[in-house]
C-alpha cells in the first residue's frame, strides 16, 4: 500500500514536472528597452536588465545581497591583492563557440576601454589568463569589493566579434556591429530587435544552467512609457509581467483577481543637499540640522509616496556595509526651531531651490512638500522644478542653494554613495562629483579612502559606519527615503522568486504555470 | 497660375529656413544629450571630451552651417538614440501615423456628414440634442483622457480591444507596413483613431451643421421646395453641395493639425509613429531628431497648405490666388 502510495506520488511529481517544464512565452512590458545590444554602451538599469539575459556575469548577487556562482564556479583569495576565478566548463555562446578565459579577457579589455563602465574597474591592475578556465584579478592595492565588480563581466564571444568588419569596436550612440548583434551564454538570445518598439527573445538551446528551473521560451518585450498604459496592458492580460508599477496603482493591481504585485524596499536613496558655498548660513552644522529635523521624511513617505518608500536617515540602505540601524528619521519642529535660534536665525533666510520634475518617483512633490516643511522655521524656499534633461545641466552648475539628488550605488556597497555625493569635491580623484552641497570633511574622506583597501569585512564595515555616522551628526545632507520597488504580473507568474533589490529580474530562471 | 507656384515655393523655402532657424537654435535649452547617454559615474572630464568629439562645444554658427551644408543635401542628422540618419527614422515611423490621420479622418468624416446634416434638419428633435451634448463633452474632454477612459472601458472592463501597440502589420513596400489588411491590425487601430477622432468630430458635427442650416434658408433651397422637388434630392443634392466646400477647406487644414494631436495619443497608446517618438526624443535629448521632426512637420504643414490653396483655386477660379490687384 504504501509502495503504492509512493508510486502514485512519484508519478504526480513526475507529471507535475513535466507540466513546468513546458515551454511559454512571457510578454513582458518595461518603461524602456536597452539602448543597445552592446551591454558595454551604456551603464544603466535597462542594459544590465538585458546583459542578464542575453549574457552572464563570472557571479551575481543573490536576494539578499550574498554571491551565486554563474560562469565562475569559484573563486578564492590568492593574496591580498589577487582573486582567482576558475571558470565553468564547457559553457556554450549563441554561436557555438566555447567560452574560454581568452574571452573573458577580451571582454575585460572591452570593459577597461568603455567610458561608462570603467571606473567600476579603477582599482584594478590587470586580469591575468592563467589557464583556459582559470583567471586572476589583480589589484592595484588590497580591495575588498572584487566580487561587486565581478558582478559587471559578462563574458563576451570573442571570436564571434572579432570576425565582424569593424572587431567589435566599442562606441558611444554609434552604429557597430556589437550593437546590432549579440552573442552571449545567456539564457536567451535576441531573436528579433526593433528599436524602442519591441525585442523579441529567445530560449538559448545550449544554455549551459540546465539545472535551472525557468521554463521560458519566448520573450516579447515591448517598451510601454506611460505608467497608465502600462498598468492597462497588464489589467486586460495584453502584456503578463510590467515594471516599475507606479504607486496609484497599486492597489488596483492587488485587488485584480488575475494580477499580483510584488514589492520590496529598494536601495536608491533620495536626499537634499545645502550649498555651503552658496548660503552662508548653510556653514553652520546647526543650521543643516534644523532643516533636517523640520523635514518629516516619515510623512512623506506615506503620504506623498504611498508608504511606497522607506525613510532614511543615512545614505547607504539595509543590508549595506555601512548601513548603522541606530540612524533613525529625526523629524521635531520644536528642536529644529531651537537649533535656529541657536544658530542665531530665528527670523529665517530665503533660498533658492531645485529639483527635476520626472527623474524620481513623485521628485517635484517631493520638493512642494519639503518647501512647505521649511517654512515652519522661516526659511523660505524659492522653488523651481524642471524635466530631468534641463536639471542636469542646472546641477552641474549648482545653479541653486538646495538641490534634489537621488543615487543608487553602482557596487551596491556604502563607500560609493560617498565618494560622489559627500566627500569634498576634488578635481583630480573626480569624488565630490555630485556634491553641490560641497559639504567636507577631510575625516570622511579618510575613512573612505581606507576602507578601499581594508579586505577584513567586519573592519571595514565599522570604517563604513562610521562615516555615516558622522555625516549623521553633522547633518551632510537631507537624508528623504529609498524608493521601493514595484512590479506586477500575472498570477502564474512565479516572480517572486526572480527578482531582486538590484531590480534586474532573472528570466532565465522565471517558472510560468 | 505658374506665378502663383513660384510664389508660393519661394515663401515655403523662407518658411524652412525660419523653421530650421529656430528649431536648430532651440536645441541649447533642451539639455545635455551627453547626461541620457553616459552612466553617473562618468567623470566631468571625459563628458567634456565627448562634447568636443561630437561638435557640441563648437559656436552656434559653425554648427548651424555644418547642419545647414549637410541639410542641402538630404542629410539631416544622424539620431543619438536611434544610431540612424534622422530622416530615415521619422520615415519609418512615418506610416503608423499617417494610418492614425487616416483612421481617425474616416471616422470622422463618415459620422459627421449624417449626424451634422441630421441635427440640421431636425434640430428640436432628442437625438439632435443627443448628438450637440455629446460634442460639447468631446471637445471639453482632452485627447489622453479620452483615450485612458477608453482604455480602461473597452480593454480592461470589457477585454474586448487591445490596450497598446499596433498588432499584427503587414510590410507592403521598403519602409511602408499597415494595420488595415489584418484583423489584428484594425482592432489595434480602433481605440487610437476614436481618442484621435474624439477632438475633430464634434468640431466638424458643428461646422456642417451650421453650414446646412444655413443652406437650408437660402433661396435656391426654398424655390427648390416651391417646385416640389423630393426632400432627399433637396437635402442631399441642393443643399449638402454646397456646405462642403468651406468643410473641405477647413478640413484640410484641420489634418496638419491632427498630425500635432498624434503627439499626445501615440504616447498613451505606445503606437510607434512619429509622435511617440518626438516625445522620447524630447525626454532623451536627441537634438538631432528633434530638428528634423520639426522640419518635416514644417514642410508637411506648408505643403497640405499649398495644395489645399491650388485645390481651392480650381474649385472656385473667382478665387484670387496671388493676392494683390489684378
Amino acid at each position: 500500500m504504501k509502495r503504492g502510495v509512493a508510486i502514485l506520488a512519484g508519478a504526480v511529481l513526475a507529471a507535475g514536472m513535466s507540466l513546468g517544464a513546458q515551454a511559454k512565452t512571457l510578454k513582458m512590458a518595461y518603461d524602456a528597452d536597452p539602448v543597445s545590444m552592446d551591454p558595454h554602451e551604456q551603464l544603466s538599469g535597462g542594459t544590465l536588465q538585458y546583459s542578464h539575459m542575453v549574457f552572464d556575469p563570472l557571479v551575481r548577487w543573490t536576494k539578499d545581497l550574498g554571491m551565486e556562482p554563474r560562469l565562475a564556479e569559484k573563486w578564492e583569495r590568492i593574496d591580498d591583492r589577487t582573486v582567482r576565478f576558475h571558470l565553468r566548463q564547457g559553457v556554450k555562446f549563441h554561436s557555438g563557440n566555447t567560452m574560454t578565459a581568452a574571452d573573458v579577457k577580451w571582454t575585460w579589455d572591452r570593459l577597461l576601454a568603455s567610458p561608462d563602465f570603467k571606473a567600476i574597474f579603477g582599482p584594478f591592475e590587470a586580469l591575468n589568463v592563467i589557464d583556459d578556465h582559470t583567471v586572476d584579478l589583480v589589484t592595484k592595492e588590497p580591495f575588498p569589493l572584487v566580487l561587486n565588480a565581478a558582478t559587471y563581466i559578462f563574458p563576451m564571444d570573442s571570436k564571434f566579434y572579432m570576425n565582424s568588419e569593424d572587431k567589435g569596436m566599442l562606441k558611444k550612440h554609434g552604429d557597430t556591429f556589437a550593437s546590432r548583434n549579440e552573442s552571449g551564454t545567456g539564457p536567451f538570445k535576441v531573436a528579433k530587435r526593433e528599436q524602442g518598439v519591441r525585442v523579441d527573445f529567445e530560449r538559448f538551446a545550449d544554455y549551459w544552467d540546465t539545472k535551472s528551473p525557468g521554463n521560458v521560451k519566448n520573450i516579447v518585450l515591448t517598451p510601454i512609457k506611460e505608467g497608465p498604459t502600462r498598468v492597462a496592458a497588464l489589467l486586460s492580460g495584453d502584456v503578463d509581467f510590467i515594471a516599475p508599477v507606479p504607486p496609484t496603482d497599486h492597489d488596483r493591481i492587488k485587488k485584480n483577481d488575475n494580477t499580483q504585485l510584488v514589492t520590496m524596499p529598494g536601495t536608491r536613496v533620495i536626499t537634499f543637499q545645502m550649498n555651503q558655498e552658496r548660503v552662508e548660513a548653510f556653514k553652520d552644522a546647526r543650521v543643516r540640522q534644523a532643516i533636517v529635523h523640520a523635514v518629516n521624511n516619515v510623512a512623506i513617505a506615506k503620504k506623498i509616496m504611498r508608504g511606497f518608500a522607506t525613510p532614511a536617515a543615512q545614505q547607504g540602505p539595509k543590508g549595506y556595509a555601512g548601513y548603522d540601524a541606530s540612524l533613525q528619521p529625526r523629524y521635531d519642529i520644536k528642536k529644529a526651531k531651537q537649533l535656529m535660534k541657536d544658530a542665531g536665525y530665528e527670523k529665517g533666510f530665503t533660498v533658492t531651490m531645485m529639483a527635476p520634475n520626472n527623474r524620481y518617483v513623485n521628485d517635484a512633490k517631493i520638493a512642494e512638500a519639503v518647501a512647505n516643511m521649511l517654512s515652519k522655521i522661516n526659511i523660505k524656499v524659492d522653488l523651481k522644478t524642471m524635466p530631468k534633461a534641463q536639471y542636469w545641466p542646472e546641477f552641474d552648475k549648482r545653479a541653486a542653494d538646495m538641490m534634489m539628488i537621488g543615487w543608487h550605488a553602482d557596487t551596491e556597497d556604502s563607500a560609493n554613495f560617498t565618494e560622489f555625493l559627500t566627500a569634498c569635491p576634488s578635481k583630480e580623484t573626480g569624488w565630490g562629483q555630485y556634491n553641490s552641497g560641497n559639504y567636507c570633511n577631510e575625516a570622511v574622506v579618510k575613512l573612505i579612502q581606507d576602507s578601499a583597501s581594508e579586505t577584513d569585512p567586519a573592519k571595514r564595515a565599522a570604517m563604513l559606519q562610521q562615516v555615516e555616522r558622522t555625516l549623521y551628526e553633522e547633518a551632510a545632507f537631507v537624508p528623504l527615503h529609498w524608493q521601493n520597488l514595484a512590479w506586477g504580473a500575472r498570477k502564474n507568474i512565479k516572480l517572486d522568486a526572480v527578482v531582486n533589490v538590484m531590480d534586474f529580474p532573472y528570466l532565465g530562471d522565471l517558472v510560468v504555470e | 497660375m505658374a506665378l502663383f507656384l513660384f510664389k508660393r515655393l519661394l515663401q515655403a523655402a523662407v518658411v524652412m529656413f525660419v523653421i530650421s532657424i529656430i528649431s536648430f537654435s532651440i536645441q541649447d535649452n533642451l539639455g545635455d544629450p551627453l547626461r541620457e547617454m553616459l552612466g553617473q559615474s562618468v567623470s566631468e572630464a571625459e563628458r567634456q571630451a565627448m562634447r568636443d568629439e561630437m561638435g557640441l562645444n563648437d559656436p552656434f554658427l559653425v554648427q548651424y552651417g555644418r547642419f545647414i551644408g549637410k541639410a542641402l543635401q538630404g542629410d539631416l542628422g544622424t539620431s543619438y538614440f536611434f544610431k540612424e540618419p534622422a530622416l530615415d527614422v521619422i520615415l519609418k515611423k512615418l506610416p503608423a501615423t499617417l494610418e492614425l490621420v487616416i483612421g481617425a479622418s474616416f471616422i470622422i468624416v463618415v459620422l459627421s456628414v449624417p449626424l451634422g446634416v441630421y441635427s440640421a434638419i431636425k434640430p428640436h428633435s432628442t437625438f439632435t440634442k443627443a448628438i450637440m451634448g455629446f460634442s460639447i463633452i468631446g471637445i471639453s474632454i482632452p485627447v489622453f483622457l479620452t483615450a485612458i477612459l477608453l482604455i480602461y472601458f473597452f480593454s480592461i472592463e470589457l477585454g474586448v480591444l487591445p490596450s497598446y501597440g499596433r498588432g499584427e502589420i503587414t510590410h507592403i513596400w521598403g519602409y511602408w507596413s499597415t494595420g488595415f489588411l489584418t484583423k489584428d491590425g484594425l482592432l489595434h487601430l480602433l481605440l487610437p483613431c476614436v481618442s484621435l477622432a474624439s477632438i475633430m468630430l464634434p468640431l466638424f458635427i458643428r461646422l456642417i451643421r451650421a453650414e446646412m442650416v444655413e443652406a437650408l434658408h437660402t433661396e435656391y433651397v426654398k424655390f427648390a421646395w416651391a417646385k416640389g422637388l423630393g426632400k432627399y434630392r433637396i437635402w442631399f443634392l441642393h443643399a449638402l453641395k454646397n456646405t462642403m466646400l468651406p468643410v473641405v477647406t477647413v478640413g484640410g487644414v484641420q489634418i496638419g493639425t491632427m498630425v500635432a494631436y498624434t503627439i499626445l495619443t501615440e504616447s498613451v497608446f505606445q503606437w510607434p509613429g512619429m509622435g511617440f517618438m518626438f516625445l522620447e526624443a524630447v525626454n532623451r535629448v536627441d537634438t538631432p531628431l528633434i530638428v528634423a521632426y520639426l522640419i518635416v512637420v514644417g514642410a508637411i504643414f506648408v505643403i497640405t497648405n499649398t495644395i489645399v490653396d491650388l485645390i481651392y483655386g480650381l474649385i472656385d477660379p473667382t478665387v484670387n490666388l496671388i493676392g494683390g490687384k489684378q
